[in-house]
């Protein structure tokens, strides 16, 4: 549904994304998972066509998306990483205001906005101005509005950052209840249980490069089942293995404290690019 | 439908600020007025008139250029660089030459609003104005010139500080140079053959001579010059912004 063809993208002299291949399917869950600064935003800023690569191409549909291919864009719904509500509008004229720009005729619109409010549990706070919602309320009616017309693809950048645990989980079952709907999502996150909760396949990217794509079970097989954790000299590092048992026989060679457990994408990211979320460890 | 959702939104906008951007746009004519009219308006004559009826065409072009301006500069500016409201509407299926017209048409329409306080305002002082279609159409082209300028200025400034500079720079400089509060004739020739080509002081020429001037078409001409030639550019700079 959405083929990324060599695409890279150059500022000045740094490079965001190098040379990515991949393919989204429709109807799939698609997660692309990688620290600060991996280069995600950037590719779905590409395939919104906000910028444009340096090289390679994106096709959605077969078709190049370009800034005024409108019929491409009334198939996409996307939720950025920050607010793009409108503060000073209320959260029904904000529905409003996105139906019309997407052309749902009058008895659409109004329908669709009750329905919306409704998903997103806001219909009490409906006269409501934008501005002066919470976190979490601001990303359901960020989401809500980008269901408004309807897409066959939703783009989430970052979908939960900043929010609270427990809003995360809401924002997590709402996610779910799209995809039930057969929605292809698309979805870039630096948490990785995010990913390993929701993603049917997910896209390791460090520093501008894909660097595996696979189902997260598959992902994390690749690494280990099994991580043996040492901690010694004020450090931790990272063992893996293929049972249990071979963790158990290491770690009774060990000196200082450790723990065996199973291993999860956070461990697989670890492993395969030599670092965590802004700290590095020894593997 | 596109073009009219965004000239809703805007509308929606103004409606629920209506009150604060109503008195926002009196409060700087009434300043002007006060201090040009009742100020300096009896004790200076231009050209054997009084200088209240010289001066408040010369503010209403001014007035209307600073609204239409800084209504859709700053509100680009700042849906680009913090909101990021600029990307929602990037990201729907509106073709960026119609959200550019749309957005001139909002920014032009709020720079008549306040066009129009600004002549009551006038009236109740004591303005001796000549208003007909010739004066109605200046004043319409001068608001859509600088909405469009607005836009601009709101693409290719990349913080809300660097559009003060904008303001500064060129924006203020034009307001005093364009002939508003003084005839063009006090500069020295070279100076103001440069400062008869900006769009305000043809906008001022047009409001205050009136169609029945000579080479009054001029300045309806010249301003749909400078609409003409920055349109494309404000539609491309809006197709290539980040």
């Amino acid at each position: 549904m959405i083929v990324y063809k060599g695409v890279s993208k150059t500022y000045s002299n740094i490079t965001a994304v190098h040379d990515l291949n991949m393919e989204i399917q429709k109807g799939e869950f698609f997660g692309l998972l990688g620290p600060n600064g991996a280069g995600k935003t950037t590719i779905i800023r590409m395939t919104m066509a906000l910028t444009p690569p340096t090289s390679g191409s994106i096709e959605i549909g077969g078709q190049k998306i370009r800034r005024d291919s409108t019929d491409i864009k009334q198939k996409f719904g996307i939720v950025p990483q920050y607010s793009n509500l409108e503060n000073d509008l209320t959260a029904y004229e904000n529905l409003e205001f996105h139906g019309r720009l997407y052309g749902l005729p009058k008895q659409l619109r109004r329908r669709r906005i009750d329905e919306l409010l409704e998903f997103a549990d806001l219909t009490s706070r409906k006269k409501d101005i934008a501005r002066t919602f919470s976190g979490g309320m601001q990303r359901k009616l960020m989401i809500a509005k980008t269901l408004m017309h309807d897409p066959e693809i939703m783009l989430l950048d970052e979908p939960t950052v900043g929010l609270d645990a427990t809003t995360r989980r809401k924002i997590w079952d709402f996610l779910r209840q799209l995809r039930e709907n057969g929605l292809t999502i698309f979805m870039t996150t630096h948490y990785l249980e995010e990913a390993q909760a929701l993603c049917e396949r997910v896209g390791l990217i460090d520093e501008g490069n894909l660097i595996m794509l696979d189902t997260p079970e598959k992902i994390i097989q690749s690494a280990g089942q099994f991580v043996l954790d040492c901690y010694q000299n004020g450090k931790t590092t990272q063992k893996f293995f293929e049972d249990r048992e071979s963790a158990i026989a290491a770690a009774e060679q060990t000196e200082g404290s450790f723990k065996v457990r199973e291993a999860n994408l956070e461990d697989a990211f670890i492993k395969l690019t030599n670092k965590d979320l802004g700290v590095r460890n020894e593997i | 439908m596109r073009f009219s959702s965004i000239i809703w939104k805007e509308w929606l906008v103004l409606k629920n600020k209506f009150i604060s951007t109503t008195l926002g746009a009196i409060v700087g004519p009434l300043l002007f007025l006060v201090a040009f009219g009742w100020g300096l308006g009896n004790a200076v004559e231009i050209d054997g008139g009084s200088y209240i009826d010289f001066v408040i065409p010369g503010i209403i072009a001014m007035l209307t250029m600073t609204t239409s301006f800084n209504v859709v500069a700053n509100d680009i500016n700042i849906s680009r660089v913090y909101s990021k409201t600029f990307e929602a509407v990037m990201i729907a299926p509106i073709k960026t030459a119609v959200f550019v017209l749309a957005r001139v048409t909002a920014s032009a329409l709020r720079g008549l609003y306040g066009a129009a306080l600004i002549l009551v305002i006038a009236l109740l002082f004591g303005a001796n104005l000549h208003i007909d279609w010739y004066f109605v159409l200046v004043l319409i082209l001068n608001c859509f010139v600088f909405s469009t300028a607005g836009i601009i200025a709101g693409i290719i400034v990349d913080s809300h500080a660097d559009m003060a500079k904008i303001t500064s720079f060129v924006i203020t400089p034009m307001s005093f140079l364009s002939g508003t509060f003084f005839p063009l004739d006090r500069f020295p020739d070279f100076l103001r053959v440069i400062f008869e080509l900006l769009p305000l002081t043809q906008a001022i020429i047009g409001l205050r001579e009136g169609v029945s001037a000579a080479g009054s078409w001029i300045v309806p001409v010249a301003l749909f010059g400078y609409l003409i030639v920055m349109l494309p550019i404000s539609v491309i700079l809006c197709r290539r912004a980040e």
